[in-house]
């Protein structure tokens, strides 16, 4: 085992020293994955692979507090692409199935049919309301128990009231019709007790919900088609929506979709020139390389644009299948979120972290 | 129900859709095209569902 140069580190399982570097291949088989033309290649991921050399492959806070990195690439009102770099697969990972699973949001879960004529049935029709994004911020709302009385905290009301007349030309109900009740329920549960008393309703509220939140509850598109009535025809319902997380259903799940992928990496390991330089700029799907002109008719083939790579693996098969290499690099993460709506990407990705950090602290306080 | 006075009840026409109040004994014929077929509606009752 070569020696530990002059300097001395915090702790000798710091971090692979600068003296004692893998030899080139070594490197790549711990850090990337390489696709071959068949399957992708894993490399060495165990903590001790490389120990006999003197490194140190194991994951520790040390590392990933030196190393992590985040680079934000798009953010837009809803939807984001960042690049997470120096973190762990199982981590990554973490993060994706909490986003989609627990991360709670708003969503419609109970639906009082008054009259529904249309063709639509009932049953089909609710399943529809539920999966309309809400314009609520659920970190405002607690989660309603099955013996919770429903009130202005835990439940959103709304009405739709819509019809058709005779003679009028066939009618789309969008979820824009869907009308906020910030009082709550305006259906009778049954008839009062005494003739003075207040008429009881399926949520008991408080105070008015105008008054709670600063902006109006409504839905997050008004262009979502519900059902459509021919002449006659006619809905009224009440919806209640109420705080959930996406295992429970997917209707609560606050992301269109998240997901990663690892960085690809497009290497030569020979220059590729003329004509098969050409035939592989064609060849090429996303356009991952380009030419470039050497003079006097000379011209070499050049990784314009690794990024866009799909690893489809086209390069590596055929011809040049020997002078390509595609890789991914194993602690880069391309992160995309997708937000339906309810809350920002980034808020998103925030709650995730918050999320798994309440967990640890939960094992932790568990074990201690 | 009281037999003393029966209630009313109102159908739709199954061609023209026209509301029919008929009580029990009456020809069973729509008031205004004369169609035989008529439905009965459906109850205004609050019928709960899951949004699942």
């Amino acid at each position: 085992m070569p020696k530990k140069g002059t300097k001395k580190g915090k702790s000798a399982d710091d971090e692979p020293k600068e003296q004692n570097k893998l030899p080139e291949h070594l490197e790549v088989q711990r850090t990337r994955v390489v696709c071959k033309a068949d399957a992708p290649t894993e490399g060495f991921q165990y903590a001790g692979a490389f120990a006999a050399m003197g490194i140190d492959n194991s994951v520790s806070v040390d590392k990933f507090c030196k190393n992590f990195k985040v680079m934000v690439n798009r953010l837009t009102e809803d939807d984001m692409e960042f690049d997470m770099i120096g973190i762990d697969a199982s981590i990554a990972n973490a993060f994706r199935r909490i986003l989609i699973a627990e991360v709670p949001t708003m969503a419609i879960e109970k639906v009082l049919m008054v009259d529904n004529t249309s063709v639509i049935a009932d049953e089909v029709l609710s399943h529809r309301l539920g999966l309309i994004p809400l314009d609520a911020d659920p970190r405002l709302f607690e989660y309603i128990s099955e013996n919770d009385v429903p009130n202005e905290r835990n439940t959103i009301v709304y009405k739709l009231h819509v019809s058709c007349k005779r003679g009028s030309p066939r009618l789309t109900v969008k979820s824009g019709d869907l009308e906020w009740l910030p009082e709550g329920s305006q259906l009778p549960l049954a008839s009062p007790a005494q003739s003075g008393d207040k008429q009881k309703t399926y949520t008991s509220f408080g105070q008015s919900q105008k008054d709670i939140f600063e902006k109006p509850l409504g839905v997050k598109f008004k262009d979502i088609t519900i059902a459509r009535l021919g002449p006659g025809q006619a809905i009224e319902l009440e919806v209640h929506a109420v705080k959930g997380v996406g295992k429970v259903h997917a209707k609560w799940s606050p992301v269109a979709t998240a997901w990663y992928r690892m960085l690809p990496e497009v290497v030569f390991r020979e220059e590729i020139r003329d004509d098969a330089a050409e035939k592989l700029v064609k060849k090429c799907p996303v356009n991952v390389f380009d030419i470039e002109d050497l003079g006097n008719g000379e011209k070499r083939a050049v990784v314009a644009r690794p990024r866009a790579c799909t690893l489809c693996r086209e390069c590596v098969m055929g011809p040049t299948g020997e002078q390509v290499e595609l890789r991914r690099v194993r602690d880069h993460f391309i992160f995309t979120i997708e937000s339906t709506g309810a809350l920002p990407p980034e808020v998103l990705f925030t709650e995730a972290v918050r999320n798994l950090e309440e967990k640890c602290e939960r094992v932790i306080s568990e074990l201690s | 129900m009281d037999p003393q006075q029966p209630e009313p009840v109102s159908y739709l026409c199954g061609d023209c859709g026209a509301e029919n109040t008929l009580k029990p004994g009456d020809v069973i014929q729509c008031r205004e095209c004369g169609y035989r077929i008529l439905y009965k509606k459906r109850t205004r009752r609050i019928v709960q569902y899951e949004a699942r």
